[in-house]
């Protein structure tokens, strides 16, 4: 599985991404106000101008902003969600929670036998 | 290495497979235990849908109908747009035991690959990205001045 490694490095560079408070901001930034000039985050978050541009060379180096021409020739940024939809795929394992559900189902199969010769829940309930 | 793709687990349970079934492959069962309400269409390519009582919503493709034994399905990974093509599967298996019902159910796809699109826009970003902000920005401190 050669690609394997890749969205690994994917979600690698999203997780490294998100590990820094200014990286956050910057990105939550965006996705909140939509695109923005690097001067438009300085103007908006505690960072300076400076700063906010190493974290989005870096940003957009990782595939995670994209950089696009915007008025007056000045480069906006906007957030790419595919890198995070991958980050998200591996959020969701480990959020599946398949221990409660099972635990969920085991509590429901004991009261429907609790509960004979009641037919159902519902006919419990209403009684 | 850390991108887990296949979740198994196994539990004992005392109740026969047909109940385990029944809680499986039911609008009832499913409705009960595993969302707020549900609809399904028991056979392969009919579909299910669970809703929570919080507006959350699952919707399932049936893949797999093989009573008692084999319930299968696909739906969206959550957090992901419907539209997604990506899916995963999920197996449910019942072995009858002396006292009741092997299941186990295995979920499988999380570490698949996003599609060709997605893909595409990866592979374009790793080449080209640095070059062309390298350019820009030459551009811009040229006309800047």
């Amino acid at each position: 599985m050669p690609t394997r490694p890749d969205i690994e490095a994917v979600a690698e560079e999203v997780f490294t991404a998100l590990a820094d408070s200014s990286r956050r901001a910057i990105l939550a930034a965006l996705a909140a106000g939509g695109p923005a000039t690097a001067t438009d985050l300085a103007t908006r978050l505690p960072i300076t101008r400076q700063a906010i541009a190493k974290h989005l060379a870096l940003l957009a180096e990782a595939g995670l902003v994209a950089a696009e021409p915007g008025e007056r020739r000045r480069v906006r940024y906007r957030l790419r969600s595919a890198p995070m939809q991958v980050a998200q795929q591996f959020l969701a394992a480990l959020a599946r929670d398949w221990d409660r559900q099972l635990d969920a189902l085991q509590e429901h199969l004991n009261t429907l036998a609790a509960d004979r010769p009641a037919r159902t829940k519902k006919a419990k309930e209403r009684s | 290495m850390g991108f887990p793709d296949r979740i198994e687990r196994t539990v004992e349970i005392a109740h026969p497979p047909a109940r385990v079934w029944a809680a499986l492959t039911t609008a009832e069962g499913l409705g009960s235990w595993f969302g707020n309400a549900a609809t399904i269409d028991l056979r392969p390519g009919g579909a299910a849908q669970l809703t929570w009582t919080d507006g959350q919503k699952a919707s399932m493709r049936i893949e797999r109908v093989e009573e008692p034994t084999v319930f299968g399905y696909t739906w969206g990974i959550y957090g992901l747009p419907d539209d997604d093509p990506r899916h995963t599967y999920v197996e449910f298996t019942l072995v009858p035991t002396g006292t009741g019902t092997r299941l186990t159910v295995v979920e499988t796809g999380f570490a698949q690959l996003p599609d060709d699109e997605y893909r595409t826009a990866f592979g374009a970003n790793t080449d080209g990205w640095a070059h062309e902000l390298g350019e820009l920005v030459e551009y811009l401190d040229a006309n800047a001045a």
